[in-house]
């Protein structure tokens, strides 16, 4: 018998459920927000929708327990994957104090939780490329075998921070993965008038790394290509661009309405690529769930949104006063 | 007791704090081999190494921005702007990123980042080697903008800022890089960030200024203590946040205040010194607040008396010194 593509890959049964559960978790906790949002309970959601197989698929061919990662706001499956929980989730999204991203400073979204190596990151887009290429260096520099991986989006890879940080990494040869997951838009603008290039990955023979292009709906594919960089970062050959090209299935963010400036068709045509979906075919055909089994995990996961919300709409805000707090670090408050 | 120029100062402060800690390191353009354009990291390459001391591509925002991310992950990066007019591209990292990592994530992580960059004119530089860029960093709460105006202070606030908790942004004076010299202990000793210092103890007057205008006011107020009058001078030191403490401390001592920069003048630091002034010592002032200040023209002109014009020097500030003890 021949071995399934997972088996190839080297991933146990065990090891493709769980990045289901990744998924599908990210996806309803995504999906709960929403709802949260239109009920008035959160101002805010920027998604992952479509974009979970691409996450969930790379961050699994990390090091989980050592990599650092510095990811963009739509990585729900990859800080997911690196240990946040859907309640630290439900935590940011209602901008409570305990929120460990940032105690409800930032918006929703932005992520960064230092006991997982997931640097913090800001608003303006592609800052956080120079901040993995400096802790490849940090990496190189201490002799670490440490991999850092940064995520961002197709328009964000415009951005000079992009070309600054890509070719500081190539320069230097150092441990860094850089994926762009290619959504095919930035908010309202189409993947063609944001570049003249073919593939994203292209740019890399600019900057002397390699580049790949993978279907970022099939976690298994970008597990695949992030893997084979990682094995290069580890063995001091340097960076890697690597291209997870999705859709993005929701508006921008729960400001956005999508429909002035995409047909429905599209939208529609994009669902029935849904990475969720084609992984749970996967899951299914390869037995490694039974139906049950997967409606059970509906059902648990349904459980731990249900506490994480309650949890997170119960618990207090930040104290008005600490808005003077940590400013700088030896003296405390400002005020 | 050895005598160092200003630069040499702050050469030395960089190979202690590298011998000292094997966190430090250095990045930015042509500081390996090179030693940097004006060699304040002279002979670093040959001590450290090519790993520690790191020959960049030419991109500041990848020098802020590589630097930032070795501070998160825990090294004590020392980033070379090679001019301060150089840093604008930088910009995003130094104020959204840098001034804003510890706030933003609730003290989870902080980017002990130096920045060094080498400002200021009369060194024929013209428009884009030539400016003071302290202004537009200095409303960023997280950062700190230290400005040493001699070797002694330069040698200690930058070991110091190397060692602070947050991002500091290390201006240098590049016409006093060589002009100033002092002695300068070989000893490890570090001065305060965020605290001001009396150069010049006096009764009529007070100069408060920073970086290089502090030694031309000293050289002023040398000549007009022949003509009786007693200056005061406050040396800011450290810019951003400004020592409120000693900013009013030093204007009501003598009630007459001339605020001094090479910047400049509208939205300046020094404007924001004379807000605190008029907040808390309006009734110790026995004079308008006076400002001495670069002209409000976009930079430093080339031709020697379009420089000159724009430079302060120790005779525009002796004049100003007199008006104002006058008053
Ligand atoms: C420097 C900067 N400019 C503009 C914005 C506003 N903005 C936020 S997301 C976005 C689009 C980003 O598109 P892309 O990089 O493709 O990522 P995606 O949202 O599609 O995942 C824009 C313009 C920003 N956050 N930062
Ligand atoms: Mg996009």
């Amino acid at each position: 018998m021949s071995l399934s593509k997972h088996q190839q890959l080297g991933l146990s049964d065990q090891n493709i459920l769980e990045m289901y559960r990744t998924m599908l978790l990210a996806r309803r906790i995504d999906e709960r927000m929403w709802l949260l949002n239109r009920s008035g309970k959160i101002p805010f959601v920027v998604s992952c929708q479509g974009q979970e197989a691409q996450q969930v698929g790379a961050s699994y061919a990390l090091d989980r327990t050592k990599d650092y990662a510095a990811p963009y706001y739509r990585d729900v499956g990859v800080v997911l994957s690196l240990g946040m929980t859907a309640r630290e989730l439900m935590l940011q999204a209602y901008a409570k104090a305990e929120d460990p991203n940032s105690g409800g400073r930032q918006m929703p979204g932005h992520y960064g939780q230092k006991k997982n190596r997931m640097l913090t990151g800001s608003s303006p887009v592609t800052t956080q490329v120079p901040h993995a290429v400096g802790v490849g260096l940090a990496a190189k520099m201490e002799k670490k075998d440490i991999v850092s991986f940064v995520t961002l989006g197709e328009g964000s890879s415009n951005q000079g921070d992009f070309h600054e940080g890509a070719n500081f990494a190539a320069v230097h040869k150092l441990p860094v993965i850089f994926m762009v997951e290619n959504n095919q838009y930035a908010i309202s603008v189409p993947l063609n008038k944001q570049v003249a290039c073919e593939k994203i990955s292209d740019r890399a023979i600019g900057y002397g790394m390699p580049g790949v292009t993978v279907d970022g709906n099939d976690p298994l594919a970008v597990y695949e290509a992030v893997k084979q960089a990682v094995d290069r970062a580890r063995t001091g050959e340097g960076p890697t661009l690597i291209e997870a090209v999705s859709y993005r299935l929701t508006p921008h963010s729960s400001d956005d309405d999508d429909r002035s400036y995409r047909e429905r068709e599209e939208v529609e045509q994009a669902k029935q690529k849904d990475g969720l979906l084609t992984f749970k075919s996967y899951v299914q055909d390869q037995e490694i769930a039974t139906n049950s089994e997967l409606e059970q995990m509906e059902q648990e996961i349904r459980e731990i949104i249900d506490e994480a919300t309650a949890y997170a709409e119960n618990a207090p805000y930040a104290k008005p006063e600490s808005i003077y707090d940590f400013v700088y670090g030896n003296e405390g408050s400002t005020r | 007791m050895p005598v160092l120029s200003y630069i040499q100062a702050i050469t030395k402060a960089l190979q202690e704090e590298m011998e000292r800690d094997e966190k430090v390191f250095v990045l930015g353009e042509d500081v390996g081999v090179r030693g940097g354009v004006f060699r304040a990291t002279d002979g670093l390459y040959e001590q450290f190494g090519e790993t520690r001391v790191i020959d960049t591509p030419l991109a500041e925002s990848a020098i802020a921005g590589v630097g930032i991310g070795a501070a998160m992950y825990g090294m004590r990066p020392v980033a070379e702007m090679q001019f301060a007019d150089f840093i604008l591209p930088a910009v995003n990292q130094i104020i959204s990123e840098a001034a804003k990592i510890r706030y933003r994530s609730n003290n989870d992580w902080t980017a002990p980042i130096t920045i060094r960059a080498p400002y200021g004119g009369g060194v024929h530089g013209a428009l884009y080697h030539s400016q003071s860029i302290e202004a537009i960093f200095a409303n960023q709460p997280g950062l700190k903008i230290v400005m040493p105006s001699s070797p002694y202070d330069a040698k200690g606030l930058l070991k110091a800022a190397i060692r602070d908790e947050d991002p500091v942004l290390f201006l240098e004076h590049k016409r006093a890089y060589r002009s100033i010299k002092e002695e300068v202990p070989d000893t490890d000793y570090t001065l305060p960030i965020g605290k001001a210092e009396v150069k010049r103890d006096g009764a009529d007057i007070t100069v408060i200024t920073y970086g290089l205008c502090v030694q031309f006011a000293l050289q002023a107020a040398e000549k007009l203590e022949k003509e009786d009058i007693d200056v005061h001078i406050l040396d800011l030191r450290t810019v951003y946040p400004l020592d409120q403490e000693a900013i009013k401390e030093a204007a009501s001592k003598t009630g007459k205040v001339l605020l001094i920069t090479e910047d400049n003048k509208e939205g300046s630091i020094i404007g924001e010194v004379a807000a605190i002034i008029s907040e808390h010592c309006l009734f110790d002032l026995d004079a308008p607040i006076k400002r001495l200040a670069g002209p409000d023209v976009p930079a430093m002109p080339y031709a020697p008396p379009l420089e000159k014009e724009f430079m302060i020097n120790p005779d525009k500030i002796e004049a100003a010194m007199r008006e104002l003890a006058e008053f």
